[in-house]
C-alpha cells in the first residue's frame, strides 16, 4: 500500500521532470541557434542547415558586431551603443529607485489626505502604453532643450519607470512595523533619517528586485531609443535593429546572431547573479503587503 | 526627571471622541499606570504624551514647559514600545546609541552611556547581536536600554510585557519596578493587565471609552473603586457585586438580599457611613472582596465589624496559593478567598464571616461609589 504510493508518486516525479527538461530545452533552442550561427562563416549558414554545429569555427562576426560593423555613418560596431545603454540605464536605475523608495516611505508612513488617490494616479502610469506618451513627451523634451541627448532618455525612462518602483517600494513599506518608524522619529531621527537609516538598511530584498526590474525593462526598452535619440545617443537595441536592418550588402546573419547575443548579455548577467533575490523579493512585497 | 501635567485633553477622529477631558498631574518620580480594555483610549493618551498624536484640544506640560506643539524628537521623552522596535539592521549597541547619535552627542560619551547602561541592564554580552540574535526577555532589556541611554525627562511604556510569556513577564515585571526604585523616574505605563497596574503602579488611572473612571494609588482602586466599572475590572477574583435593599430600622443600617427562592440574608451594617442613610428603602449594590469573606469558626463570635453569613457552597477552585469558593448567599453568587486547605465540599452548608470594613455600596443607577 504504502509501496505503490509511493512509486505513484516517483513516476509522477520523473514524468513532471520529462516535462520540464523538454520545456527547458525547447526554451534554450533559440539560444542555441543564435550561438552556434554566430561561430560559422556567412557561407555555412547560407548553405547549411541552422541547426547544425560550425565545421569551421570562427570567432570573427563576434569581433565585428562588437567593434567594426556599420551601424551610423562610420563602421564602429555596437561598442559605442553598448556605452550608451549604460550611460543610460545606471543613472535611471538608480534616480527612479531611490526616487521610489521616497515615495514608498511617503505614502505608507505619512498618513495624508488622498495619499491613494495620489497613489492610484502613479498606477495609472503603469498601465499608459508606450506609444501614447510619445508626442507629449517629444514635446516636452523639446522644451526642456534635452531632445536627441542621453539625458533626455534617462529622464524618458525615470518619469516611465515610477509607477514601478512606487508600487514595488509602497507595498513593502505598507508591511514594515510602524512602531520602527516611530521610535526612530522619538529617539530623534528627521525625515530622511529615518529613511536612510531605518527603512534603507531593511529594504535590500525590494532593492534588488526593482534594480533587476528597472535595468532588464530599460536595457531592453525600444520605442523611447527610436523615438528620442539621434545616431549619437541610440541604445543599444536601436543601434542592434540598425545593425539588422541596413539595406545595403549583403545580409550578415552570423554578425546579427552575435549582436543580439551581446546585447542580452547584461540582463542575463543581472538574471543570474540575483534572479533567486529577485523571486524571493516579489514574494516578499506582495505577499506582505 | 520631571512632573508631567496633562491638562483638558481632548482627542476626536472625525466625529469620534476617544479622549474626553483627561487631566492627570504627575509629580516627579511617580510611577502612573493607565489601565484600561481594549479601546478605552490609554494608547491614544500615551501617543499625544510621546508627541505622534495631537491632541483635538488640551495641553500638556513636562517639568513645566508646554510641550504640546513640540516634535516627539524635542521632547526628553523615550518610549519602549510593545514590539521593543529594535532597529534590525542595527547590532544591539548601534541600536542603544543610535537615540544619542542623533542628537549629536559626543562619540567618547556615547561609549560610556552605552557602557553602563548594558551593565545596569546585564547585556553586556550581547552588545555585538542582531536583534533577531535575540531571545524576547533580552530584546526587552535592550529596548529598555535604548529609553535609558538618553537620560530623558520622562519613560513612556507601551503594554511592554504582552510579548512575553507568563513566566517572563513576572520576572520583568519586578526587573521594571527595581529600575523606577533605583532610578526614581517619572513613568507612564500602559497595560490592560490589572495586576501589573496594581504591582507596578504608585498611581493608577482606570479608564474606559476615553474617560479615566479613577485616578488613585492602588490602594484606594482596590479598596475604595469609585464605581462599579473598577470594581469589576480591578482585582482577580473581581470584587463581589451583589444588589440589595438598604433597610434601616431604629437607626442602623442593613442590607437585605433576597432573589428568587433563596432564603432571605439580612446584614447589618456598623454605624458610621452617613451618606448612606439616604438610600435607606432603596436598592444598592453591595460590594465585597474575596478575602474579606472567611469561614467561620465553631462557635466564632464575630467583632463589631464582622458579620456570620450562612451560605450554600457551590464550587470550590482550588489554585494552590489559596482557594476560592463560589457561594450563593441570599440568590447571589459571592466568591470568597479560603485557606488553600480548607475542607468543605461542593453542594453543602457553612457560615462565614464577612469583614465590613471591606464593604462597599455603590448608587444602583449611577454605579458611583457611595461615601
Amino acid at each position: 500500500m504504502a509501496d505503490s504510493h509511493s512509486h505513484g508518486l516517483r513516476a509522477s516525479r520523473i514524468a513532471l521532470y520529462a516535462v520540464l527538461l523538454f520545456l527547458a530545452l525547447l526554451f534554450l533552442m533559440p539560444v542555441y541557434v543564435m550561438v552556434v550561427n554566430s561561430l560559422k562563416p556567412l557561407d555555412e549558414i547560407r548553405s547549411g542547415n541552422l541547426m547544425a554545429l560550425p565545421m569551421d569555427w570562427t570567432i570573427e562576426p563576434w569581433l565585428t558586431a562588437w567593434s567594426s560593423a556599420q551601424i551610423g555613418v562610420q563602421p564602429t560596431g555596437l561598442r559605442p551603443y553598448f556605452i550608451n545603454s549604460f550611460l543610460i540605464v545606471v543613472p535611471a536605475v538608480a534616480i527612479s529607485t531611490l526616487i521610489g523608495a521616497l515615495n514608498g516611505y511617503i505614502l505608507t508612513q505619512f498618513k495624508f489626505r488622498g495619499a491613494n488617490a495620489l497613489f492610484a494616479a502613479m498606477m495609472f502610469t503603469v498601465f499608459i502604453p508606450f506609444q501614447i506618451v510619445l508626442i507629449p513627451m517629444a514635446k516636452t523634451l523639446g522644451v526642456m532643450g534635452l531632445a536627441g541627448t542621453v539625458t533626455g532618455l534617462i529622464f524618458v525612462n525615470v518619469v516611465y519607470g515610477l509607477g514601478f518602483t512606487t508600487l514595488f517600494f509602497r507595498n513593502y513599506y505598507a508591511a514594515f512595523p510602524g512602531e520602527l518608524v516611530r521610535s526612530a522619529r522619538m529617539d530623534g531621527a528627521g525625515f530622511f533619517g529615518v529613511l536612510w537609516r531605518i527603512l534603507l538598511p531593511s529594504s535590500a530584498p525590494i532593492i534588488i528586485v526593482t534594480v533587476i526590474w528597472q535595468f532588464t525593462n530599460i536595457w531592453n526598452e525600444f520605442l523611447f531609443g527610436a523615438s528620442f535619440s539621434d545616431y549619437k545617443s541610440f541604445p543599444l537595441t536601436v543601434a542592434l535593429n540598425n545593425l539588422v536592418n541596413s539595406s545595403t550588402g549583403v545580409k550578415e546573419y552570423n554578425v546579427h546572431f552575435a549582436g543580439a547575443f551581446l546585447a542580452a548579455v547584461p540582463t542575463l548577467v543581472v538574471y543570474l547573479v540575483s534572479g533567486k533575490y529577485f523571486v524571493r523579493g516579489l514574494m516578499a512585497g506582495s505577499v506582505k503587503g | 526627571m520631571a512632573s508631567l501635567d496633562m491638562i483638558n485633553i481632548q482627542k476626536s477622529f472625525g466625529a469620534t471622541k476617544v479622549l474626553h477631558d483627561i487631566s492627570i498631574g504627575l509629580a516627579d518620580g511617580e510611577f502612573l499606570v493607565l489601565v484600561g480594555p481594549s479601546g478605552c483610549g490609554k494608547s491614544t493618551l500615551m501617543n499625544i504624551i510621546a508627541g505622534l498624536e495631537e491632541p483635538t484640544v488640551g495641553s500638556l506640560r513636562l517639568a513645566g514647559r508646554d510641550i504640546t506643539q513640540v516634535e516627539p524628537s524635542e521632547r526628553n521623552i523615550s518610549m519602549v514600545f510593545q514590539s521593543y522596535a529594535l532597529y534590525p539592521n542595527m547590532t544591539v549597541a548601534k541600536n542603544i546609541e543610535f537615540p544619542l547619535e542623533m542628537r549629536k552627542v559626543e562619540k567618547s560619551v556615547r561609549a560610556e552611556r552605552v557602557k553602563s547602561v548594558a551593565k545596569l541592564l546585564q547585556i553586556e554580552h550581547l552588545l555585538e547581536r542582531k536583534p533577531r540574535q535575540l531571545s524576547g526577555g533580552q530584546r526587552q532589556r535592550v529596548a529598555i536600554g535604548r529609553a535609558l541611554a538618553r537620560e530623558p525627562q520622562l519613560y513612556l511604556f507601551d503594554e511592554p510585557l504582552s510579548n512575553l510569556d507568563a513566566q517572563l513577564r513576572l520576572d520583568m515585571r519586578t526587573e521594571i519596578k527595581k529600575l523606577h526604585q533605583r532610578l526614581s523616574a517619572t513613568i507612564v505605563y500602559v497595560t490592560h493587565d490589572q495586576i501589573e497596574a496594581m504591582t507596578l503602579a504608585t498611581r493608577i488611572a482606570v479608564m474606559k471609552g476615553g474617560v479615566v473612571q479613577q485616578l488613585g494609588t492602588p490602594y484606594e482602586v482596590y479598596n475604595k473603586p469609585a464605581n462599579t466599572f473598577v470594581a469589576g475590572f480591578m482585582g482577580s477574583p473581581r470584587m463581589n457585586l451583589a444588589k440589595a435593599q438598604l433597610v434601616g430600622d431604629n437607626g442602623s443600617l442593613a442590607l437585605d438580599m433576597q432573589l428568587g427562592e433563596r432564603p432571605r440574608v439580612r446584614i447589618e451594617l456598623p454605624p458610621g457611613n452617613d451618606k448612606l442613610r439616604a438610600y435607606v428603602g432603596k436598592e444598592v449594590i453591595a460590594g465585597v472582596r474575596a478575602e474579606a469573606i472567611s469561614l467561620a469558626r465553631d462557635g466564632q463570635v464575630p467583632l463589631p465589624t464582622q458579620r456570620l453569613v450562612d451560605a450554600h457552597i457551590e464550587v470550590i477552585e482550588p489554585t494552590g496559593a489559596d482557594t476560592l469558593v463560589v457561594l450563593d448567599i441570599g440568590g447571589n453568587e459571592f466568591t470568597a478567598r479560603l485557606e488553600p486547605d480548607v475542607a468543605l465540599k461542593p453542594d453543602t452548608q457553612a457560615r462565614f464571616v464577612v469583614d465590613l470594613t471591606k464593604l462597599v455600596c455603590f448608587d444602583a443607577q449611577s454605579e458611583m461609589l457611595i461615601g
